[in-house]
């Protein structure tokens, strides 16, 4: 076969885009490869609590994908991993390395019982919930996470520190938090009950041959150290929109009440400011982010559900609701949920006496206006992720100024790009709701099939 | 470098000259003590006193034109101390460097010589913090201002647009802070530090001003100040108007940093009514 390429396809990413490419790949009979930087796959779908426009529980939606990627037979699911490097062979094929960072945990003991993690002693931030909820040590993302296999977190594990302490003959290295490391824990070690757990784990580096790729690394948001204006990321009750997210999620740190991280008070007023670096040429990104005016009348909507003699006020420029059902949604959000929007940019948030004073225009009535808020929501830019400039060198594919992976022509080779064999989906490319990036990500998987079924018809017949 | 090297064409502007004599002499004062040798700009005028918002027409830039030129001469930086002046000085200087076709129409006016942007407009305070460097300022201070809660005032004009004007961060400033600092003050910020006092808006929405102004001062006493600091002459005026009437004992006072200065550097016939400073609340 090699002469005609493999039908073995790489999936680079593992959120809704990158699973949704790999399911519709693997269930043509066609072997996927799909790679994964997070101990669990998912992507930022896992964090969101209910989808636009159709208020569908996104966990609930997205967990019977994710288990079905978890057992499919025809892909290997590599998590915790990133692709180290990429060769191009003559017959068309690549030759990929993809790293597992070590995970201290033996996954073929592992029964995923979650002991462990119950008794590890010590907790650090989560970024799964973006700075509001603590996770164990070792943990994975979610309770729905697949695979349901934990991982150390080795810069926080005070017992691998310990052991790399006294190998390298130092003194006991503390942490950031003051805790010393400390020989005596191995609390998961000494409790699970396969004996998984592995101090001696190192990385691992396997080697793919491939024969086409989809490349859907995802998005970001824009951190909110980039908007000083607003707080800089000090004020600990202005979040971001992730993170709102997580307060409403059921499975999230508050299990579903909207309660404020400094004190745990329900808020009483919650501001949202639509374009939060977005549209911003001199202090944030030029372009539109696209989500936000949606995902931001759905999170007043549910606030108003959850709090419903609470206030929402939403900051916005102008309200961007192309899109089946969406012009609607916005307009329940502000005639039914009782949403007040305000049409004006906000210039300064800033806290005093126990509120926070967000400023900003009613350009409407014309009118300076100074909200004292409980909570803030800022829709902060989406962002292409940090590697993905990096990731896309390694297979040739071009970034734009923002960082964007380039597709070879935006209006009728939206999903291909100058690489033979190599796709793109998702938000990688731009900005998008879960509709498109999963549209997109069918596309891709298309392109994928189709080249894969020429290589198929162009072998010759097996001789009898 | 030996100190001696470090020499700025200077530019005082109006109000230093006349209301504000106290910042000028102060800022002579403690830029001496540091070495730092300002040599006047000869027979400058006006700097514009607001950049010039109709760029269509060029003798609107004369006037900072010919303070620019003029320094041109010394081949060294020009130096300000006015937010205004500075403000006015280097966003022409900025607008002149892009528009080279109004540069030559400009030129064409002006008899002493050709805009030819060579010079650098700068701040004492950027000058401080860049070329000299904290710590050196901290070398000099005799008195240092323990417990002095100052509150840094940045307003307006400063330091916006931060493209053109090259100081600091508008929206998460830090060079008087830092200043404070290495005095052995304590910098506190405070919401509306780099807020407009609304001098501007004295002839087209009086009262507004009153207004602002006294936000600038309930905000930095809200914070714990002592002291408001301050690089702008017009936001002094303001700061000190808007509390006109009230008990002495109510009054926040409002420094130009050269005067704080001058106080840490032991420096006291510079350092103004507001020090010794009275008991700390």
């Amino acid at each position: 076969m090699s002469n005609s390429g493999c039908t073995t396809a790489l999936v680079i990413g593992a959120g809704i885009g990158g699973i949704t490419a790999a399911l519709d790949i693997a269930n043509s009979g066609f072997p996927v490869v799909l790679v994964e930087r997070e101990p669990s796959i998912g992507g930022h779908m896992a964090q969101l609590s209910e989808t636009f426009p159709t208020l569908d529980c996104s966990q609930c939606i997205m967990t019977p994908r994710t288990v079905e990627v978890g057992h499919h037979e025809n892909i290997r699911l590599h998590t915790h991993s990133e692709i180290e490097s990429v060769r191009k062979q003559p017959s068309g094929n690549y030759t990929v390395r993809i790293r597992r960072r070590a995970a201290y945990v033996d996954w073929d003991k592992c029964t995923g019982c979650g002991v462990c993690q119950e008794k590890c002693p010590f907790k650090v931030e989560s970024l799964f919930e973006r700075g509001i909820g603590k996770r164990k040590v070792i943990y994975t993302l979610s309770p729905q996470a697949v695979p349901n296999k934990p991982v150390i977190d080795a810069e926080h594990c005070r017992y691998l520190q310990s052991k790399w302490d006294m190998e390298a003959g130092r003194a006991p290295s503390v942490d950031k938090q003051g805790n010393p490391a400390t020989p005596k824990c191995g609390a998961c070690a000494k409790l699970c009950p396969t004996g998984a757990i592995d101090w001696e784990q190192q990385d691992t580096v396997v080697e793919e041959e491939v024969g086409a790729i989809v490349m859907a690394t995802g998005y970001d948001l824009l951190p909110m150290e980039r908007l000083p204006e607003y707080g800089g990321g000090e004020l600990r009750d202005v979040v971001d929109g992730l993170a709102f997210e997580r307060l409403l999620a059921a499975s999230g740190p508050t299990a579903g009440r909207v309660l404020r991280p400094s004190d745990g008070a329900e808020p009483r007023q919650v501001v949202f400011v639509q374009c939060s670096g977005s549209r911003d040429p001199e202090r944030g990104v030029p372009y539109c982010s696209k989500i936000c005016c949606l995902y931001v009348a759905k999170q007043a909507m549910l606030y108003k559900h959850r709090v419903p003699d609470g206030q929402a006020y939403v900051f916005y420029i102008d309200v961007r609701a192309g899109g089946k059902g969406y012009e609607e949604f916005v307009t329940r959000a502000q005639e039914e949920s009782g949403v007040v929007y305000l049409r004006g940019k906000v210039s300064k948030i800033y806290a005093q006496d126990g509120k926070l004073m967000v400023k900003g225009a009613d350009t409407l009535s014309h009118r300076a206006v100074e909200i004292p808020a409980d909570l803030v929501v800022l829709a902060t830019a989406f962002v292409p992720r940090a590697s993905t400039t990096a990731v896309a060198g390694l297979f040739g594919v071009g970034v734009d100024d923002n960082g964007f992976l380039v597709p070879g022509d935006e209006e009728m080779a939206p999903v291909e790009c100058g690489a033979e064999g190599v796709f793109l989906a998702g938000a990688a490319l731009g900005p998008k709701d879960i509709p498109e990036t999963v549209a997109q990500a069918s596309g891709a998987a298309a392109k994928v099939l189709s080249l894969f079924q020429q290589r198929v018809n162009a072998q010759p017949p097996v001789a009898a | 470098m030996t100190s001696a090297e470090r020499i700025y064409s200077y530019f005082p502007g109006c109000t230093l000259a006349t209301t504000a004599v106290d910042y000028d002499v102060s800022g002579r004062a403690v830029a001496a003590a540091l070495g730092l040798e300002l040599r006047e700009v000869p027979d400058w005028n006006c700097c514009g006193a607001a950049f010039p918002l109709n760029a269509e027409n060029v003798m609107n830039f004369i006037a900072p034109a010919r303070a620019l030129i003029a320094a041109q001469r010394s081949g060294h930086d020009l130096a300000t101390l006015c937010a205004v002046c500075f403000h006015a000085l280097k966003r022409s200087d900025s607008f002149l460097r892009t528009h080279p076709e109004a540069a030559d129409r400009l030129n064409a006016f002006v008899t002493e010589g050709d805009f030819d942007g060579r010079v650098t407009v700068r701040h004492l305070l950027g000058i401080l913090r860049d070329d000299l460097g904290w710590e050196v300022v901290s070398r000099h201070v005799a008195a240092p201002l323990q417990g002095l809660r100052a509150a840094p005032y940045y307003g307006c004009l400063l330091l916006r647009p931060e493209a053109e004007m090259e100081l600091d961060n508008p929206e998460a400033p830090r060079v008087l802070h830092d200043l404070l600092q290495s005095l052995g003050a304590e910098p506190v910020g405070f919401a509306r530090q780099a807020e407009c006092c609304g001098s501007t808006l004295l002839v087209s929405a009086p009262g507004a001003n009153q207004r602002l102004s006294a936000a600038v001062i309930e905000s930095a006493r809200a914070a714990g100040a002592m002291i408001v600091v301050t690089a702008c002459p017009l936001c002094k005026f303001n700061l000190d108007r808007a509390q006109e009437g009230r008990p002495a004992a109510e009054q926040l006072p409002v420094a130009y940093f050269t005067q704080v200065m001058a106080a840490a550097f032991g420096l006291a016939e510079h350092a103004g009514p507001a020090f010794p400073l009275r008991a700390a609340a």
